[in-house]
């Protein structure tokens, strides 16, 4: 699969100044065709993966915040507006799991609930630069990959979404004891627009690594990409 | 006893443009990632920026970086071991700087291929303090939670963006002085690509 990282590279539009006409066979919106420049960038977003993975301390906290901290009204943001949030039905719903987990059971939302949770304050850092402080609660993302016999010696861990959305992050930041599979917000249910039923919350990963409104969680040795990162954006994205 | 020497040597003219090459595009990609959330009421039109969206914009800052930091460490230590630093920027008191600044005002300043005035030696030891200050910002707004102590001496991540910002600014006015001073004295350009030729009396 290639990435577009820039739909017209810099290189592209410093020869687009000297000479248009050589570049009229060059079509940098082609995503099966990505330039020169494209591809550097791709390995050097590999290259940052990888000091990213070594630079993580799996002890090392992300800041928690007192109450009065916490941004109100808080912030939405999706890749669609929020008039356009799919309502999910939470009677119906399931937490389905795939790949290298030993017991495949779906999960319903009351299950979820019976488990031990856990409450935080954390900022969630946007990668446009923005930050909002919120109170998130859910279950321990490493207790429940334990509990459902991950192999918790594989990369990745894969989340799939109600609205299409889809991510994945690291097998260390998923241990990460902050690393939350969160149903509550604001000390209240999750709302829809900010991922009713259940969403990962990291604090350790920037605000488009924490999707919402999971479907599905996998575990996988295979390099499972994501809305955003497929798009270009770093794939670690770390704080 | 006297001998020719390049007015720059060629590791400084590597590394000048090489530079140059990383700040373009580290300024211009940085502007279009600033604009994804404008700390003032300013944002910086597309035609000046690098990048085209926010996620190529990051890879280019992000890729760019590793040759501004590499590059600059090269800078530093070869500054250090080879007497650069020594030979070019001291002695600089502010006194040496006040009667500068007063010359180059009335265009009085004569320009010696291979020495820097005082006014020059501020410029150049002020942009270095710059790229010191923007680079650890950079990795406070990178790292907020893993290098947290770097990120707190900023005052945090959001402190943090707003000294990224101030060094860049600092750093683009020095960009502006450069290119106004090497279009009024020209024949300080050539040196910087063949290195030129610097006759002095021997020791």
């Amino acid at each position: 699969m290639t990435v577009l990282l820039t739909r017209r590279s810099m290189v592209g539009r410093a020869l687009a100044i000297g000479s248009t006409s050589l570049l009229t066979a060059c079509n940098f919106d082609d995503l099966q065709h990505p330039d020169l420049a494209d591809r550097v960038l791709r390995v050097m977003s590999r290259w940052n993966d990888r000091v990213q993975e070594a630079l993580f301390d799996p002890t090392r906290l992300a800041p928690t915040y007192p109450a009065s901290a916490i941004t109100r009204p808080p912030r939405f943001n999706a890749y669609y507006d929020i008039s356009d949030v799919r309502v999910v039905d939470g009677n119906a719903w399931r937490l389905d799991l795939f790949g290298a987990i030993s017991e495949k059971r779906a999960w319903r939302l009351e299950d979820l609930r019976t488990l031990p949770q856990e409450s935080q304050i954390t900022r969630l850092i946007c990668v446009e630069g923005w930050r909002v402080v919120g109170q998130w609660r859910g279950v321990p993302l490493g207790d429940f990959l334990r509990r459902i016999g991950a192999d918790t010696r594989a990369r990745y861990v894969a989340f799939r979404c109600a609205d299409g959305y889809h991510s994945s992050i690291d097998m260390a930041s998923a241990l990460h004891p902050q690393t939350i599979l969160a149903l509550d917000f604001l000390d209240a249910p999750l709302t829809p627009a900010f991922g009713f039923p259940l969403r990962l919350r990291i604090p350790t990963k920037l605000g488009f690594k924490n999707p919402k409104s999971l479907t599905a969680l996998g575990v996988t040795n295979e390099y499972p990409g994501g809305y955003w990162e497929d798009q270009g954006y770093n794939w670690f994205s770390g704080s | 006893m006297s001998r020719i020497r390049p007015i720059h040597p060629w590791p400084l003219r590597l590394m000048h443009w090489l530079n140059a090459v990383a700040i373009v595009t580290m300024i211009g990609s940085g502007w279009q990632i600033y604009n994804a959330a404008p700390l003032f009421p300013l944002t910086f039109p597309a035609r000046v920026t690098i990048g085209e969206w926010l996620g190529g914009a990051i890879a280019w800052h992000f890729a760019a970086m590793w040759l501004l930091v590499l590059n600059g460490a090269c800078y530093v230590a070869w500054g250090i071991a080879s007497g650069h630093f020594r030979r070019r920027f001291l002695p600089l008191t502010p006194r040496a700087v006040i009667t500068d600044a007063l010359l180059a005002l009335r265009l009085r300043l004569p320009h010696r291929n291979g020495s820097y005035n005082a006014v020059q030696r501020l410029l150049y030891v002020g942009v270095l303090a710059f790229g010191v200050l923007i680079v650890l910002s950079g990795l406070a707004i990178w790292k907020p939670v893993q290098f947290a102590p770097l990120a707190a001496l900023f005052g945090g991540f959001a402190a943090a963006r707003y000294v990224h910002f101030l060094a860049m600014s600092g750093i683009v006015l020095f960009l502006v002085v450069h290119l106004i001073l090497v279009a009024l004295v020209p024949k300080v350009l050539w040196p910087m690509i063949a290195g030129g030729r610097l006759t002095e009396a021997g020791q």
